[in-house]
């Protein structure tokens, strides 16, 4: 099970993403943006968080005109697993991969604390280990993570079971208490929350381990 | 050749950056503010002969987030 990272200029949650990926049994390596191709044997990239470009037009739309990004496309388009938190999530969003927009959070305060989030889906080999209703606590820093959509677009992810988290108390103002979620195929995942802050006691929490041991054992299974 | 290009949030998206600022008018005794929306300017040095498709074109792939902005583009 082989893991790739993307880092950008101003990505800092990079080497806590490695981190969550090794322990759960992958072997990882850092992709510098300027890279040109992601080696073609990854079984999954990660878009981490931070401040990539320092949020520079609008969060991720720079780290989105990335060579490496046009890679990461192409990856997805194949059926390639791909996981983006946070600024992360923001990037997926600006190329396209996932739906919707992150906006400033409708309090306009940077926000950092731990979250509850609710499980709305396990159909998803990120979302495997939990279960449907379930509600983890995850830490959340980001000033913006105000996810937006249309109505008619909430109503297809709806439909189509594509949320994988909400919300207990909506931090943001997302709409629909959106924190998370995952593409057509089922094998992009987006959220705000950070999972790899909490893979480790230290950390204050573990709820994050689940979803990178689901993801590796399914590759490796497979 | 110089161009303009106008960046705001779609009607109907909520600002809240907007809001803050009417909000801060209101404190300072400004009356009657009823909306405010806050957007960007950008402002490119193109070459001679840049035509719009390609400014648009600009606006579509990096300048604008089309599933929450609007733009507007000026040749000056």
């Amino acid at each position: 099970m082989k893991a790739g990272v993307i880092v950008f200029p101003g990505s800092n949650c990079d080497r806590d993403l490695a981190v969550a990926f090794e322990r759960a049994g992958a072997q990882v390596q850092m992709i510098w943006h300027k890279e040109t191709e992601l080696p073609t044997d990854l079984d999954i990239v990660g878009v981490p968080g931070g401040f990539s470009f320092g949020d520079y037009l609008r969060c991720g739309a720079i780290a989105a005109q990335s060579p490496i990004t046009r890679s990461l496309i192409k990856h997805t388009e194949r059926g390639g697993y791909a996981i983006g938190i946070c600024n992360g999530f923001q990037v997926l969003t600006e190329t396209g991969i996932l739906p919707g927009a992150l906006m400033r959070n409708a309090n306009l305060k940077f926000i950092c604390k731990p979250v509850g989030l609710k499980v709305e889906t396990t159909d998803c080999d990120f979302l495997s280990g939990y279960e449907v209703g379930q509600e983890i606590t995850v830490p959340v820093a980001h000033h913006d993570g105000n996810y937006n959509v249309t109505d008619e677009k909430l109503a297809q992810l709806r439909d189509e079971g594509r949320i994988a988290f909400t919300y207990a108390d909506n931090p943001n103002g997302s709409t629909g208490d959106i924190a998370g979620v995952i593409s057509k195929n089922r094998r992009v995942l987006g959220m705000m929350p950070h999972p790899e802050r909490c893979v480790d006691e230290l950390h204050g929490g573990t709820d994050g381990v689940a979803m990178f041991r689901s993801l590796v054992d399914t590759v490796v299974a497979a | 050749m110089k161009v303009r290009v106008d960046v705001m949030l779609k009607t109907g998206v909520l600002d809240p950056q907007g809001e803050a600022v009417r909000h801060a008018l209101g404190n300072l005794g400004f009356e009657g503010v009823e909306k405010v929306r806050q957007g960007k300017v950008i402002e490119l040095d193109v070459a001679e002969g840049t035509s719009e498709a390609q400014i648009k074109d600009m606006c579509e792939k990096l300048l604008a987030n089309t599933v929450i902005e609007n733009y507007a583009i000026q040749v000056l």
